[in-house]
C-alpha cells in the first residue's frame, strides 16, 4: 500500500530530487568560479614568490651593496661581478628622456582633444592613437633601428645611432597613447558648468582651459603621467633593439646603453638555470616588479582621488 | 587701452591652441609615417610563396609560413585558457563578491597585473610553466605564459561586459524563480556575449604581438616545420622580426619589411574586428 503515491506526490519528490541535483551542480560550478575570481591573487602571489625565491639567493654572493651600487656586471668573468648600476642608469635616461617628449606633448594633445577640437578632428585622430597602442613593441624596436637610429646618428653626431636617446624617443611614443587617454578622461570628468562658471566671469576658451580644467583635472593627468612612465620602465623589445647595448655606466643619453629589462632579456637566454647570473637576473626582475607595483600603487589612488573630486 | 587688454588676450589664446594642435601633430605624424612605411617597404616581400613556405638559408630566403602558423596557435593557446578564466572570474565579481577585503584584493591584484612588464611575465613563465611543471621550453608553456599576462585584460573586460547588462533583466529572471546559476548562464552571458567577444579579441592582438615573455619561455629562430605537438617549440612572427631585424647580417632589407608587414596585419586587424564587432553592438543597442 505505501507504494501508492498519489500522482502529484510522485511528481513532488521527483521535483525534490532534481532541485537537489541541480544545486549540487551549482555548488560545483560556483565553486569554479570563486577559484578562478581569486587566481589573479594567485597568480600575482606566484610571481612575487617566484622572483623572490629565484632572485634573493644572489645576495649571498653579492652583498645588497655591491648589487644596487655597483658598477660592473661581469657574469663570467673569474670571479664574476653582479652590480647593475649600468642598468639602473639606464633605465633612468631612456624613461628620463620619454618622459620629457611624452608628458607636454600627450597632455597638450589630451587638451586639444578634449576641449578644443570640432567632432570631426577627434574622430580622425582618436582611432590614429588606437593605432598607436596597437602597434606591437618590437615593430617599434624595428622602426627605431631602421627609421630613427640613422637620424640620431646624423643629427647628434655619434658614432651609432643605438643610444639611451633613440630608445627614449620610441618609448615615448609608446607611453603617448595612455597618457592622452587617461588624461582626457580626468579633463571630461571636470563638470561643464565650471566652463560655464569662467566664460560668464568673461574668460577666453584658453583662459578656461588653463586655469579650470587643466587645474580640475590635475590629478588624473597627473595619475596619466605616472602609469606612462611605468609603462616607459617596464618595456623591454623596443629598449633591447635600440638602446645600444653597453655595459658601462652612461654619463649622458646620447650613449649605448642597456636598460634593466634589455639585461634580463639579453641575459636570460645563456644563463645557467639556478646559478648566480640566473639569480642575479630574476633579481634585477624583482627590482622591476617593486618599481612598477609602486609606480601602478600610487597612480591608481591619485586616480580615485580624482574620481571623488567630483563625484556627487 | 581696454581693446588692446583683449587682442593680447585673444593673442596668447591663438598661440595656446598653436601650440597643442602642433602637439596633436607631432602625435600622429609619426604614426602615418610607421604604418606607411612598413606597408610601402615590406610590400614587395609579400608573395604567395613568402606566405606559404618554411624559411631556407637562415630565413634570407623562402617564407614565413611556421611564424604565422605560430602566432595563430599561441593566439588561441593564450585564450583557450585566458578567456574562460576571465569570464568566471568577472562573473565572481560582479555576481558573487561582497563589497569585503578579499574583493579589494582581487581588485588590487587586477590592477597590478596589468602593470607588470612582459619581462617579468617571461621570468615567471620559466619558472613555473617551463622548469617546475615540467612543460620545457614549448607552445604550451608560451600559452599560459601569455594567458596569464592576458588574465587582467579579459577579466577587466568581462566584468565591465556583464556590469552593463541592465539590472531589472537579473531582478526579473530571479523573480520567476531562477536560481542564481540559471540567472547567470542564460540571461547574463548571453547579453554581455558581445563585450567579453571584444575582449578577447583584443587580448589576442596583444598575445601575436608580444614578445619579450615569448623569448625566455619557448621561441625559435628557425624550425623546419610546424609544431606536431604543444610541448614543441615553435616559431613566431614577433620573435621572427626580432631576430632577423637584429641578429642576422646579410639580411635582404625587404624580407625583414615583409616580417613586420605581416605582423602588423595580424595585429592590427584583431583590433579592428574588436571595434567592429564594439560599433555593431552599440548599434544594435541602439536600434532595439
Amino acid at each position: 500500500m505505501l507504494e501508492q503515491l498519489s500522482p502529484a506526490t510522485t511528481a513532488r519528490e521527483i521535483n525534490k530530487n532534481l532541485q537537489r541535483r541541480w544545486r549540487l551542480g551549482e555548488k560545483f560550478i560556483e565553486g569554479w568560479i570563486f577559484l578562478a575570481g581569486i587566481l589573479t591573487i594567485i597568480v600575482l602571489l606566484g610571481i612575487i614568490a617566484l622572483l623572490l625565491k629565484e632572485g634573493l639567493p644572489i645576495f649571498l654572493d653579492t652583498p645588497p651593496w655591491e648589487f644596487f651600487f655597483g658598477t660592473k656586471w661581469h657574469p663570467v668573468s673569474d670571479p664574476p661581478t653582479f652590480g647593475i648600476m649600468p642598468f639602473f642608469v639606464a633605465t633612468i635616461w631612456v624613461t628620463l628622456v620619454a618622459t620629457a617628449i611624452s608628458v607636454p606633448v600627450g597632455v597638450a594633445c589630451a587638451a586639444y582633444l578634449s576641449e578644443v577640437a570640432p567632432a570631426k578632428v577627434r574622430e580622425t585622430v582618436k582611432p590614429l592613437i588606437e593605432i598607436l597602442a596597437g602597434i606591437p613593441s618590437v615593430v617599434m624596436g624595428f622602426i627605431g633601428l631602421m627609421l630613427l637610429s640613422p637620424l640620431v646618428q646624423s643629427a647628434f653626431n655619434l658614432n651609432t645611432g643605438l643610444s639611451g636617446l633613440t630608445a627614449g624617443i620610441m618609448l615615448s611614443l609608446m607611453s603617448l597613447p595612455i597618457i592622452i587617454s587617461v588624461s582626457e578622461d580626468a579633463l571630461r570628468a571636470v563638470p561643464s558648468d565650471f566652463r560655464q562658471a569662467a566664460y560668464a566671469l568673461g574668460a577666453t576658451r584658453w583662459e578656461t582651459i588653463w586655469h579650470v580644467s587643466i587645474p580640475g583635472a590635475l590629478s588624473g593627468i597627473t595619475a596619466a603621467i605616472m602609469l606612462g612612465v611605468g609603462r616607459a620602465i617596464g618595456e623591454t623589445m623596443t629598449v633591447l633593439m635600440v638602446a645600444g647595448g653597453a655595459l658601462a655606466v652612461p654619463v649622458s643619453p646620447t650613449e649605448p646603453m642597456m636598460p634593466m629589462t634589455a639585461a634580463i632579456a639579453s641575459g636570460i637566454g645563456n644563463a645557467v638555470r639556478g646559478g648566480l647570473q640566473y639569480q642575479a637576473l630574476f633579481a634585477i626582475g624583482l627590482v622591476l616588479f617593486v618599481i612598477t607595483l609602486a609606480v601602478n600603487l600610487v597612480a591608481d589612488r591619485v586616480l580615485e582621488r580624482q574620481k571623488r573630486k567630483f563625484a556627487r | 587701452m581696454k581693446a588692446r587688454a583683449i587682442s593680447t588676450r585673444q593673442l596668447s589664446q591663438r598661440a595656446a591652441f598653436s601650440l597643442i594642435i602642433v602637439a596633436t601633430i607631432i602625435v600622429v605624424i609619426p604614426v602615418l609615417v610607421i604604418v606607411l612605411q612598413i606597408i610601402l617597404n615590406g610590400a614587395s616581400a609579400i608573395s604567395w610563396d613568402f606566405l606559404t613556405q618554411a624559411p631556407s638559408q637562415a630565413g634570407k630566403a623562402g617564407g614565413i609560413l611556421p611564424a604565422i602558423v605560430g602566432t595563430f596557435y599561441l593566439m588561441l593557446g593564450t585564450i583557450v585558457f585566458a578567456l574562460p578564466l576571465g569570464v568566471m572570474a568577472g562573473i565572481y565579481l560582479t555576481e558573487y563578491a561582497r563589497d569585503n577585503w578579499l574583493t579589494r584584493l582581487i581588485n588590487l591584484a587586477i590592477l597590478n597585473l596589468a602593470g607588470v612588464p612582459s619581462i617579468v611575465y617571461g621570468l615567471f613563465g620559466l619558472g613555473i610553466f617551463v622548469l617546475l611543471f615540467h612543460f620545457g621550453m614549448s607552445l604550451l608553456s608560451a600559452s599560459l605564459t601569455l594567458a596569464c599576462q592576458a588574465l587582467a585584460m579579459t577579466v577587466t573586460t568581462s566584468r565591465e561586459a556583464i556590469l552593463a547588462v541592465p539590472r531589472e533583466y537579473k531582478e526579473g529572471s530571479l523573480a520567476v524563480g531562477a536560481t542564481r546559476w540559471q540567472t547567470i548562464r542564460h540571461l547574463v552571458l548571453p547579453q554581455a556575449l558581445p563585450g567579453i567577444i571584444t575582449g578577447a579579441v583584443l587580448a589576442m592582438s596583444r598575445a601575436a604581438g608580444e614578445t619579450a615573455p615569448i623569448l625566455v619561455v619557448g621561441a625559435a629562430f628557425l624550425l623546419p616545420g610546424l609544431p606536431q605537438s604543444p610541448f614543441e617549440q615553435f616559431m613566431a612572427l614577433p620573435y621572427h622580426l626580432y631576430t632577423v631585424s637584429a641578429h642576422v647580417p646579410g639580411m635582404p632589407k625587404s624580407t625583414v619589411w615583409g616580417v613586420a608587414l605581416v605582423l602588423l596585419v595580424v595585429v592590427l586587424s584583431f583590433n579592428v574586428l574588436a571595434t567592429i564587432i564594439r560599433l555593431r553592438t552599440r548599434q544594435r543597442r541602439l536600434n532595439a
